[in-house]
């Protein structure tokens, strides 16, 4: 989806910034909640989660279907959408890599942060194209 | 055996943008064919090109889990609810 605009409040992105850095060197992750229609996508509220890869963190997360359902769950409370997932990418850049594609489905909005030496850097979102074939930035913009 | 198949939100748009999809079927393989006869965009994003269920894609029949059941041939019956719920991964390379 070309031209994909994703509205992140001030307070969430910097809540995700601050979640890369509490688990540097290890990958962070969690949902992303919000409302997606015809006016366009914002992120408005995060559910912070566990990755479940403690064989490669550094490197790797991964969230099981019971945490999808809970994140899901969550945002039926909150009237939200499970609009998307974010996680960071510990000394590297923020974009997204073979596996990340390999693992994605289109329509969610994939945030990456990137933390370099323990410190948050680029923030980018993604979007995966209807053939699975790669991604396309997402662009994001900040309010509030 | 008619069956209810609650489809992701991220995959509605593949599905005729319904919520969830009513098939015949006695199992749960039959009733993801039957959906993804009728609504062929949503295979790639099920099936591997090998044609298996793609990894992170997990099947719910009502509240358990086909991997603890008998997978695909799970048996589904009249009422039944089947749902596609993700697992999310990732990570940089290295």
């Amino acid at each position: 989806m070309i031209g994909a605009t994703l509205a992140v409040s001030a307070s969430v992105a910097e809540r995700i910034r601050a979640h890369g850095v509490e688990t540097y060197p290890h990958e962070c992750c969690g949902a992303i909640l919000g409302t997606d229609d015809d006016s366009g996508r914002s992120a408005i509220e995060l559910v912070p989660l566990e990755n479940r890869r403690n064989d490669s963190p550094r490197n790797r997360f991964e969230l099981t279907p019971d945490d999808v359902r809970r994140a899901e769950k969550t945002a039926l409370e909150n009237k939200l959408d499970l609009i998307g997932w974010y996680h960071s990418h510990p000394d590297a850049p923020a974009r997204p890599s073979e596996f990340d594609r390999e693992h994605a489905w289109p329509w969610y909005s994939y945030i990456i942060v990137s933390v370099l030496q323990g410190q948050p850097k680029d923030m980018n979102s993604w979007r995966l194209q209807d053939d699975r074939a790669a991604y396309d930035p997402e662009t994001i913009r900040i309010e509030g | 055996m008619a069956v209810k198949v609650v489809i992701p939100t991220p995959l509605r748009a593949y599905a005729g943008k319904n919520q969830s999809v009513e098939v015949s079927a006695k199992t749960v393989g039959e009733a993801l064919a039957a959906l993804t006869v009728q609504f062929a965009d949503l295979k790639k994003h099920l099936y591997s090109d090998e044609g298996k269920l793609r990894s992170f894609v997990n099947v719910y029949v009502n509240d358990e889990d086909i991997r603890y059941t008998q997978k695909e041939a799970t048996p589904v019956k009249d009422g039944d609810v089947v749902s596609i719920v993700p697992s999310i991964a990732g990570g940089m390379r290295v």
